[in-house]
């Protein structure tokens, strides 16, 4: 008795050629407009990706020029970016170690007993926004000092980088097979040593990725600089961090806020470099990442 | 991850150890505690920084909190010459716009991950996952000035009249303003930032289903639709939970961008089409040039309640991800 | 009629042993939904009437390569319907390949190239136009690992008929396929209970009765009893004893005694040197009784016989 069957004609006859038979239309068609719709959705995505870029590129690639880039306000725009590498430079200096270090204290020291908060206490970090630490940060330096700074700012940089370089490296210390730790250990190794001069080596293309990701992601960081470092003008190149260090994202913001259509080229401009530098550290650190991974697993 | 040697070698250990001077066995242990400590110290300083802010912010918004309590978040006069402050608006249009940016994002997202890991083909695949991840690389800045001078316009002579002549009878949907800074557009722009966070980690969820349970649905004469809706979903659907409130946390949490496009007003309305205000953005604006101790106090109000929302959101998010199993590294 | 009676048919008589050769048991129920079945079957009784059984499946020459690598080669045969035929040989020989092959599981691995027909009730599987799910639909399959849904056991065995359309009589027909799989006994208290906490051996009777629960034409079973303890082993065995009228089944073991036990015809399968590099390939198809009795190529006795695989 099939439970197909409608009255007494049953709908199911093996030996009828191989088409859809019943419903089977219809689901397909349900599937296909689903696919459809993934499709699309892809699409979109790209698209506006595509879009975006675009702008950036067809209103600033005619900012750009050789002024634009050496000279500084109000014809050109080279105080921010040297002001920006500048802060940012800082702050992965200080980001870096602290992020190699809770790395290694998880894949090499943290039991099962710590390895959950230390976690934690990363992924809440890297979501916390960054407006927050920008009051953070203003609270505990400039609120006090009066005097907003590039390394305020740069303070500000580091809590948001070490996050992405801890986890970073500890994805590419798992990957050190386990068998390079046992063999220092059987050779008497200190632990420290192995460490030191087996696994972090072993480990160093992955941490270099890690670094420069967080890096493509500290350039573009506006609000901490909107907050803690501002007010520089822009006229001149500025070296010292502990003063307000002119910087390409608040530029960026400024520019945008003020009705000025000039400002608007000089903003594209601006925004130009910025996505160029960031798609450069992005494609070098996926290279990188690549021939690290193959190096690892030969 | 502590390894201990092999059976068999700790002879060779003693045997090595024993043609060591004391005093590199002095070193070493030192040296093996030294780092030790080093790396817990790192630890244990990311949890102080965690606390700190949490500390710092709550004291800082001291004098608000006291002043108005809980009615800041009921009370929508925003005027800071008159030191009232009360943050309902920008709650408000925080909520809209997280909500928006979550219900449009999230399917589409999904809908992505769908492709990414179940309909492409691996060749396109490895084009178009780095070109959406692309998309969470452009810094907000940029894609709010972007929002301000290209989206606005375009959402002001042809999405927004449309919306608002077919559905106007909604109060979401009225009358627009003429600059294009509007709670609308802030909300696309958030749709497009949180649509690549969801979208790869939807995608590394549902590239972890086991084959043979796809197998298994398909061989039982299904078509793919139906392989994903009653197999790949299902299996993946608290870790896509979790991604959906990462993407919420990030929605939240975004000032720069919203404060670009959204226009700086902190009344509180329901109207997508008029400018409005977000806890965060509302903080970026106003914080530079604040009037008076009371109004920087009711910023760090205002970032007080976004602190404890978006830790909740992640610890939320992890919890989820946690208990209910799924792929690991669900946060990202 | 009983419940029983009305699962997947009545168990033959037999004790499952294969029929002598030139000898044909005919089933004693028509194939549902089958219009107008040939009279012979009528006369139930005449068990020595001796006419060649319907062919299900024929190949005609398939070979089959994923990319460059060659699997398997020449295979010609003809699969009877009602009828268990065993593929068997050493690991690595093709069958498994080849059984995908026939319900087009194969479609998803990168490279996969076919040569040759697989006719289906004379229709060419892989001709264009052909429904793959369609395919599927008519042809089941059971894997070598069990692999439930984590779902509950009812929804587990009425995900498959639900999508087809089934909406009342859904309690009935799990309970059905459930019983057709020797399951209901043991489940049928808790079929709310997730299908992951069964044993290893009820997981694979939970597969079967998902596979049967949409009345396919056909039952593929990829070893499936390899993974699965003796007793286990032994009570998917008598199942498809009691299976064995009602669908066409094609099972692939690396169990020698198992595909005495439960097949009519047995197809041994090996791998040969063509040029460089060993091909699967099909060596001998014949009777159970006359592969492991009087096998007629010297490399099946040597497998039989255990001198080697």
């Amino acid at each position: 008795m099939s439970l197909f069957r409608r009255g007494d004609q049953p709908e199911f006859d093996p030996t009828q050629p191989l088409v859809a038979t019943g419903n089977l239309g219809r689901r397909h068609a349900v599937s296909r407009i689903i696919q459809f719709v993934a499709v699309a959705a892809a699409v979109a995505a790209v698209a506006v990706l595509v879009i975006v870029i675009w702008a950036v590129v067809s209103h600033g690639a005619k900012a750009i020029d050789w002024t634009f880039i050496t000279t500084g306000y109000p014809t050109g725009v080279g105080p921010y970016l040297v002001g920006t590498a500048e802060v940012v430079a800082i702050a992965t200096l200080m980001a870096m170690p602290i992020g190699v270090l809770i790395a290694l204290f998880l894949s090499e020291y943290a039991g099962r007993r710590w390895t959950r908060p230390v976690q934690l206490v990363l992924d809440v970090m890297n979501g916390l926004p960054s407006i927050i630490l920008a009051v953070f940060i203003y609270i505990l330096i400039v609120a006090s000092s009066k005097q907003q700074s590039g390394f305020a700012a740069a303070i500000a940089l580091a809590i948001i980088e070490v996050p992405l370089i801890a986890r970073g490296t500890q994805e590419v210390l798992r990957l050190v097979p386990e068998a390079q730790r046992e063999a220092a250990d059987a050779l008497g190794v200190a632990r420290w040593r192995s460490i030191l001069t087996i696994i972090l080596p072993a480990a160093s293309g992955g941490i270099v990725t890690a670094t420069l990701l967080s890096v493509a992601r500290a350039a573009g960081e506006t609000a901490p600089m909107l907050l803690l470092n501002s007010l520089a003008k822009g006229d001149a190149v500025q070296l010292n961090p502990f003063k307000e260090v002119p910087n390409v994202p608040v530029r960026i913001f400024q520019l945008s806020e003020e009705a000025n259509p000039e400002g608007f080229t000089e903003a594209w401009g601006l925004s130009l470099i910025l996505i160029a530098i960031i798609l450069a550290l992005g494609l070098s650190s996926r290279a990188l990442l690549n021939r690290s991974k193959r190096k690892m697993t030969r | 991850m502590s390894a201990t040697p092999p059976a068999g070698t700790a002879s060779l250990k003693l045997a090595r150890s024993n043609r060591q001077s004391p005093a590199r066995k002095r070193a070493d242990r030192f040296g093996d505690i030294a780092l030790f400590v080093i790396c817990a110290a790192a630890a244990v300083l990311a949890l102080l920084v965690l606390i700190l802010i949490a500390k710092e912010v709550i004291e800082g918004a001291q004098p608000a909190i006291s002043k108005f309590g809980l009615e800041f978040v009921t009370n929508s006069e925003w005027a800071p010459p008159l030191e009232q402050f009360g943050g309902k608006g920008v709650i408000l249009g925080t909520l809209i716009t997280s909500a928006m940016a979550l219900l449009i994002g999230g399917p589409v997202a999904i809908s992505i991950g769908i492709f990414l890991a179940l309909l492409a083909p691996t060749s396109v695949r490895n084009v178009i996952s780095p070109l959406v991840e692309m998309l969470a690389a452009i810094p907000s800045v940029i894609l709010g000035f972007w929002g301000l001078l290209i989206l606005g316009p375009v959402l002001v002579s042809t999405i927004e009249p449309f919306l608002h002549d077919t559905f106007g009878f909604i109060p979401l949907f009225g009358a627009p303003q003429t600059t294009g800074n509007s709670v609308f557009n802030a909300g696309l722009i958030l749709t497009i930032m949180v649509i690549p966070i969801i979208a790869s980690v939807s995608r590394d969820l549902f590239m972890a289903v086991p084959r043979d349970l796809q197998d298994g649905a398909a061989a039982l004469g299904s078509t793919r639709w139906e392989v994903i809706r009653g197999v790949v979903l299902p299996t993946t659907l608290s870790g896509m939970i979790a991604a959906c409130l990462l993407g919420l946390g990030r929605a939240l949490g975004e000032a720069i961008a919203v404060a670009q496009v959204i226009g700086g007003s902190t009344e509180s309305h329901l109207s997508l089409f008029k400018p409005g205000g977000t806890m965060a953005s509302l903080i970026a604006l106003q914080f530079p040039s604040a009037v008076s101790k009371l109004h920087t106090a009711s910023l760090y109000y205002l970032a007080a309640l976004l602190l404890v929302i978006g830790i909740a959101a992640n610890l939320l998010a992890s919890w989820v991800g946690q208990r209910f199993g799924g792929a690991g590294g669900v946060a990202r | 009629m009983s419940i029983d009676d009305q699962t997947f048919g009545a168990r033959p008589a037999t004790n499952g042993r294969a029929p002598a050769p030139g000898r044909v048991r005919l089933r004693t129920e028509p194939l549902p939904g089958v219009i107008g079945a040939p009279a012979a079957t009528e006369s139930a009784a005449e068990s020595h009437v001796h006419i060649a059984p319907e062919s299900v499946f024929e190949a005609d020459d398939v070979g089959i390569s994923y990319g460059s690598k060659q699997a398997l080669i020449d295979v010609t045969m003809r699969i009877r319907r009602g009828q268990v035929t065993a593929l068997i040989g050493p690991s690595g020989c093709g069958k498994t390949t080849f059984l995908r092959s026939l319900n087009r599981m194969n479609d998803s691995v990168s490279g996969f190239r076919i040569e040759g027909q697989v006719r289906y009730h004379g229709h060419d599987i892989y001709g264009t136009g052909v429904d793959t799910v369609e395919v599927r639909r008519r042809i089941g399959m059971v894997f070598q690992k069990p692999n439930p849904f984590p779902k509950s056991i009812f929804d587990n065995v009425a995900w498959a008929p639900k999508n087809l359309g089934m909406r009342s009589g859904l309690k009935e027909q799990v309970e059905k396929a459930l019983r057709g799989a020797a399951l209901w006994d043991e489940v049928k208290d808790r079929l709310k209970d997730s299908a992951l906490g069964l044993s290893g051996g009820q997981q694979q009777r939970l597969c079967i009765a998902r596979a049967i629960a949409i009345e396919p034409d056909v039952l593929l079973l990829d070893e499936p009893a390899s993974a699965l303890d003796p007793i286990a082993t032994g009570a998917i065995e008598d199942l498809i004893h009691s299976l064995k009228g009602r669908f066409t089944i094609v099972i692939v073991t690396h169990n020698m005694q198992q595909a005495a036990r439960v097949a009519d015809r047995t197809a041994f399968f090996s791998l040969e040197t063509r040029g460089e590099k060993p091909i699967g390939t099909l060596i001998e198809f014949d009777e159970t009784e006359k592969i492991f009795g009087s096998p007629r190529d010297p490399r099946t006795r040597d497998y039989v016989t255990g001198r080697f695989g």
